[in-house]
């Protein structure tokens, strides 16, 4: 395992090349990972749950990060926040504005958590303290990185609150977040959030425990939010039809590798990879009119039971001899675009000159 | 993912189910067998000690355990090792004839509560109505009383003696094993076998035996182990305050309050209580690894 | 929730509550009345016993000459109106026996759950942090051999050692001989003494009260600590505690506020049970310390076949684990606002 592993190139060109954001200034991306690895404790050792993952979002960027639970995708993010479990090694790097987050002491972490990086998690109604009041979980974190009095910190509450569209704000203020409907306590989940005016936002599954009139307008929230506030944001989801409408750019996990990347409209539009395929033809109700519902057949590999070459071919119907041996590296495509497939399928049918880059 | 019951044997939730497979170095030690865990393996070899003890007592002890032949209050010395007491009796004689009291009296006693208290929480969860209602509302009431006020009721009430004492700790002790055999028995009535079973004609006792007993062993056996210990502190502090054994037995409880008639000579009281805080410390050894191998939530119905 | 939720509430528990206390009259007038062959033998001394003219006037007096069912509901009548008969032993009412003797054991087992729960919550939440590592081991063997000791042992040498070699504190009692008990405010000496502004009295029942209260603390240190260091787990893998820290708070607001806070509720119905633990403990701790409280009168009365008095004992001491575990309910709603009392 640990030795296919080093097999993926660190990948540095493709990704950090990419789009910028509608509005993105001259300076760098806000966040660059660079063949980032992450190995768990597990009950037989330690096991690589990330390997070689290449991303950057630049400012007021949303990326999708997307993939099954066991992809890697939250831990991914996690270590952004150095809160992954205990007795986890990372590897690679996780650049943050320049400076280098995996490295950092506990105090240098706190600082960077909540004030320039927020974490918003996939279920709000348990993300929220159930017993603390909505006005101490939207200042506590002010009060500390800001410095600001009580009423400063309330008025920065108020704000927030107004800005996630949350009626009656003073009101909120004073409620215990049981008393808030689902896609209310995740709007509250995200101000609380802004509050230190964060440049990244890291939203785990943001939408997957509401209903899917309340996702839209989730998604609508985070997209303005981007645009208003410059704010970039990283969006961690297993469903690609959530990234279809608000991301730029799409990172696909499979197995702890990136499977694809590129902009939304080319990778959704023209998948490459087998995997992404899959996850296409899953959608309920996909972009191809007509097209059936498929889900990919089997089960995402668990961190014990690694397959050797591509994670993916004991489920990819067009996998070869090779895809069981060789790890297939991560190759870059016209466009900032990258695909970890030596296979490649659906390469010929779309674009010749992919087919000239296969070795 | 859901987050609730998040036990301390579950993995850490809310991850995305991505971190479901790592363990933290005390997961895997609880879930290691119990008979690879040290407290485990030290408890159970301080039981066979003990049980060995009380066996082979007429050979291991110095002396008998009521001869009032040697030197009156005398300290620990190589005569009398753990020193005499104030009728010149050998306090180790009496330490190591005590657990021939104190081991099989518990024992007796807490699959007496188990059998008791087992049946009729099975019957009032598999039947319901008001067999339920009756048999619950007593276990309440019993449990509604602290333990050892209630038994010093009874024993009371009964009468000063050995025996009296063991039925007035019963009484004390049935109620948890009800309430456990009824939430069992609850979760367990509407299970398929058990459903199949009565359809295939199988009465209601009949199917409690086979299809339910087996079911529900497991957990009622893991509380009887916990509650072994349970059963010796609660059965010689009922001799310590005089309703348990009559001089002159030896039996540990009593022994000790022998050492508070005489405090100043610290001998007699310390060893009979060792003997007690070391079979009591050694059921619970035990009795705490096996609730680890339970599943968290019947593990919670035990967690006292 | 609203005030006349919690009426509704209350009225609830403690309709409950009085059918179990009925229930309780229930088991005393079994133990008392059918149980001993015959309680004239039980009640009355030799002396009397010789007397058929006394053993006859005792039967009526208890109605014993009437059918069983009648006779329940003369001792139910009695009970109703503070009647618990007459001690054997004191010869006075058991009531006033009672009222007497109650107030030294809530003073006892408040300073003992004080005690209890501050060092079991403290260690508690300490293995739960250090979960997993050698500290975590060692609390569990602790909290384990908590368990494990017979209190009546501990009681035994911590009077051996801090009275006996030591000469730190006093060998029992509430008061050293020759002092007079402050004027009676809550029965409490400690309290009564603070009220009343004396401070030396307040020293000399406070260091009373330390040996019995420590060793009747000990009793119940294990159970808090294991139960707290549960709950902490329960509550420490929650995604709010990991927002907690996502936001940059320090570990100790972290640990403080958002773990504590939930663990909170479980640990007061920790509290509450570990509260019954310590009335059983009270007949031994008061036993061997001579705290003049209901468990030594329990004792007194059992060993002497005191039946009126153990029954009043007994009765009163189930209320008042009643009332304790109701509070218990009550607190938990008032930490827990998703709480809707039932």
């Amino acid at each position: 395992m640990s030795a296919s592993g080093d097999v993926v190139d660190r990948a540095g060109t493709g990704p950090t090349a990419g789009t910028a954001g509608p509005a993105a200034p001259a300076q760098g991306p806000v966040l660059e990972v660079e063949g980032l690895t992450i190995s768990l404790r597990t009950a037989r050792g330690l096991r690589r749950a990330v390997d070689g993952i290449s991303f950057s979002i630049d400012r007021a960027e949303i990326l999708g990060i997307a993939g099954e639970s066991g992809s890697g995708k939250t831990l991914t993010a996690l270590s952004v926040l150095g809160l992954l479990p205990g007795g986890a090694r990372t590897g690679g790097s996780v650049r943050f504005q320049g400076r280098e987050l995996l490295t950092l002491n506990r105090r240098q972490l706190r600082e960077v958590r909540g004030k320039q990086v927020a974490l918003v998690s996939q279920d709000p109604s348990t993300a929220l303290h159930p017993l603390l009041r909505v006005e101490v979980q939207m200042t506590e974190h002010v009060r500390a990185h800001l410095g600001f009095t009580h009423d400063q910190a309330r008025a920065r509450a108020v704000e927030m609150l107004e800005a996630v569209r949350i009626p009656d704000p003073e009101a909120a203020l004073a409620a215990h977040p049981h008393q808030f409907s689902g896609g209310m306590r995740q709007r509250i989940a995200i101000a609380m959030a802004l509050a230190c005016e964060p440049a990244l936002i890291l939203a785990d599954e943001p939408t997957t425990a509401l209903d899917v009139t309340v996702q839209a307008g989730i998604l609508r929230l985070l997209d303005r939010l981007r645009r208003e506030r410059g704010v970039s944001v990283m969006i961690i989801t297993h469903d690609l039809g959530v990234l279809s409408s608000v991301a730029d750019r799409i990172c696909v996990l499979y197995g702890g590798r990136m499977a694809e990347y590129g902009r939304t409209g080319d990778v959704l539009g023209a998948p490459r990879h087998p995997y992404t395929q899959g996850l296409m033809r899953s959608l309920p109700g996909a972009s191809e009119e007509g097209a059936p519902m498929v889900p990919i057949q089997g089960s995402p590999p668990s961190l014990d039971d690694m397959p050797a070459g591509c994670a993916f071919h004991p489920r990819c119907e067009h996998a070869r001899e090779r895809c069981r041996t060789v790890v297939p590296s991560l190759r870059t495509l016209p466009g900032g675009r990258g695909l970890a497939c030596d296979v490649d399928p659906f390469g010929q049918a779309d674009e010749g000159v992919a087919g000239m880059e296969r070795p | 993912m859901s987050t609730t019951g998040a036990l301390p044997l579950e993995p850490a939730p809310g991850l995305g189910g991505e971190q479901a497979e790592t363990l933290t170095r005390q997961d895997r030690a609880a879930l290691r067998p119990p008979w690879r865990q040290p407290l485990a393996l030290v408890g159970g070899g301080i039981i066979l000690f003990w049980a060995v003890v009380a066996i082979f007592a007429p050979l291991l002890a110095p002396h008998p355990p009521n001869l009032e032949f040697g030197p009156i209050l005398a300290p620990p010395s190589a005569a009398y090792p753990l020193g005499t007491d104030e009728l010149g009796r050998d306090v180790l004689s009496r330490v190591i004839f005590g657990a021939r009291l104190s081991l099989p009296l518990a024992a007796l006693l807490v699959v007496a509560a188990m059998s008791i208290g087992s049946l009729l929480g099975a019957v009032a969860g598999y039947f319901g109505g008001l067999v339920d209602a009756i048999f619950m509302r007593l276990a309440d009431l019993v449990l509604a009383f602290p333990g050892i006020i209630l038994a010093l009721a009874v024993a009371a009430a009964l009468g000063a003696n050995l025996v009296n004492a063991v039925i007035a700790v019963i009484v004390v002790d049935w109620p948890q094993y009800a309430r456990l055999a009824r939430s069992m028995v609850l979760g367990a009535r509407s299970s398929e076998y058990v459903t199949s079973a009565r359809l295939l004609g199988s009465s209601g006792w009949r199917t409690m035996w086979v299809e339910l007993r087996p079911n529900i062993a497991g957990p009622i056996l893991v509380l009887g182990a916990l509650d072994m210990g349970n059963a010796v502190i609660l059965l010689s502090g009922l001799s310590f305050l005089g309703l348990g054994a009559q001089p002159p037995t030896a039996e540990w409880g009593a022994m000790v309050s022998e050492g508070v008639a005489n405090f100043f000579n610290y001998w007699i009281g310390l060893f009979p209580g060792l003997a007690i805080l070391t079979v009591v410390l050694a059921f619970n050894f035990v009795g705490d690894a096996l609730r680890d191998i339970l599943d968290p939530r019947t593990a919670r119905m035990l967690g006292k | 929730m609203s005030p006349a939720g919690l009426g509704r509430f209350l009225a609830r528990r403690l309709g409950i509550g009085a059918v179990l206390v009925v229930g309780i009259t229930l088991v005393a007038f079994v133990l008392t009345h059918i149980v001993p062959a015959d309680p004239a033998t039980a009640n009355l001394g030799q002396r009397a016993l010789g007397d058929p003219a006394i053993v006859k006037a005792f039967n009526h007096e208890y109605g014993l000459d009437k059918p069983v069912v009648d006779q329940y509901f003369i001792y139910l009548w009695k009970l109703l109106h503070g009647n618990f008969g007459i001690s054997e032993q004191s010869h006075r009412p058991v009531a006033t026996d009672l009222g007497q003797y109650v107030p030294a054991t809530i003073e006892l087992a408040l300073f003992a759950i004080v005690i209890s729960v501050v060092v079991g919550v403290g260690l508690g939440v300490l293995a739960a942090v250090r979960r997993g590592r050698p500290v975590d081991s060692v609390l569990r063997v602790v909290s384990l051999l908590g368990v494990s000791m017979p209190t009546f042992w501990v009681a035994l040498f911590a009077f051996y050692l801090f009275f006996y070699k030591l000469g730190w504190l006093p060998s029992g009692g509430r008061l050293s001989p020759g002092l007079q008990p402050p004027k009676e405010i809550t029965g409490l000496y400690t309290v009564d003494a603070l009220l009343h502004g004396q401070w030396s009295l307040f020293v000399n029942a406070l260091q009373h009260l330390i040996l019995p209260g420590i060793v009747l603390g000990i009793f119940t240190v294990g159970t808090v600590l294991r139960f707290t260091r549960a709950s902490v787990l329960e509550v420490i893998n929650n995604d709010y505690v990991r927002a907690a820290r996502a936001k940059g708070l320090p570990e100790w607001t972290v640990i403080t506020r958002h773990v504590m806070r939930p663990a909170l509720l479980s640990i007061a119905t920790v509290a509450g049970i570990a509260f019954g633990g310590l009335l059983s403990g009270t007949v031994l701790v008061e036993k061997i310390y001579s705290w003049p409280g209901i468990g030594q009168y329990a004792y007194n009365s059992a060993v002497n076949l005191d039946l009126p008095a153990i029954m009043g004992v007994s009765m009163v001491v189930a209320v008042i684990y009643i009332l304790i575990n109701l509070a218990v309910d009550v607190l938990y709603s008032v930490l827990d606002p998703r709480i809707e009392l039932r």
